[in-house]
């Protein structure tokens, strides 16, 4: 089963990298006015059903991939 | 001698350091390796700096599922005395021993320099009961460490808060510097104590941390002794 689990920075974080990468997009003349850089974890899961991936790809995310203080996120499985 | 146990996990670079500059407070280092399942008996725990597991996930997050830190995490709630120190405070933060956590610096920029810390309690013994408004000079060098704690935390977070930045050099929610878990036995600060231990190469503003971390250590071994 696929999976993937997207991680956000939380509304009102500050992140630094997406603010860099605005500058960049920027001087490249694309007039942007805010970039948000996250993650994409695509899992392959060994289990029956939709179910159960997106269960387990849950706990692995609230456990390990993302850190609830500063960040959320999503699991869409495929 | 008391004995206080260094961690390294792969891609640690300080623990070196950690060992030479608790031999300076009057302590025995103790080398430990990230895949250890005990601490081999020692009196008080150092995570010292790095880039452990290159960084990878988030600074210290794979770090803190090592096997080590499920031992690390017994001794904290025992009682004994742990110190993390740079990538080893984002360790700890990520296990959970700390609140907060470390989010890359608001400038986007490495820094590398001196800096002010001021004591924020006095008689703190990760201080050396240093009085409050004391400064303290110690190095920082990092690129992902801003403390963070949602705004609502922070009030209730205060007395645990040990060090705070003169002038904030990374946008440190409270510029916070260093802060405590609840039960006060758990400390972990992004500056670098164990560069700044010699007056030959540099500030020696690290010297009444880790003596504090030796004396906790020394205490507590002589309760269990």
């Amino acid at each position: 089963m696929k999976v993937t689990v997207l991680v956000r920075p939380k509304d009102g974080i500050l992140d630094p990298q997406g603010e860099a990468i605005r500058h960049a997009l920027d001087s490249l003349g694309y007039p942007i006015g805010q970039v948000r850089q996250g993650k994409v974890f695509d899992l392959e899961i060994d289990v029956e059903t939709r179910e159960q991936a997106e269960a387990l790809a849950h706990e692995a995310a609230e456990r390990a991939l993302a850190n609830g203080v500063m960040e959320r996120f999503e699991v869409v499985v495929a | 001698m008391t004995r206080v146990g260094v961690v390294t996990f792969p891609g640690t670079c300080d623990d070196r350091d950690a060992l030479r500059a608790l031999s300076l407070v009057g302590a025995e280092g103790v080398r430990l390796w990230h895949g250890d399942d005990e601490l081999d008996g020692v009196d008080g725990m150092l995570v010292p700096g790095g880039f452990s597991y290159g960084d990878y996930l988030r600074c210290g997050a794979i770090a803190s599922y090592a096997p080590i830190m499920a031992a690390v995490r017994r001794f904290a709630e025992a009682g004994g005395p742990v110190l993390g120190i740079c990538n080893g405070f984002q360790v700890l933060c990520e296990s959970g021993l700390l609140p907060g956590v470390l989010r890359p610096n608001h400038h986007g920029r490495f820094v590398c320099r001196d800096v002010d810390l001021v004591v924020q309690r006095s008689g703190s013994p990760w201080t050396s009961q240093a009085e409050a408004g004391t400064t303290l000079c110690v190095p920082i060098k990092h690129h992902d460490g801003a403390w963070f704690a949602p705004d609502d935390a922070l009030a209730g977070l205060e007395p645990q808060v040990l060090l705070r930045y003169a002038l904030n050099p990374n946008g440190a929610t409270g510029a916070v510097a260093g802060i405590s878990n609840e039960a006060g036995n758990v400390f972990g600060l992004m500056p670098h104590p164990e560069h700044a231990v010699d007056g030959l190469v540099g500030p020696l503003g690290g010297r009444p941390i880790l003596t504090g971390l030796v004396e906790l250590a020394r205490a507590g071994s002589a309760v269990t002794a």
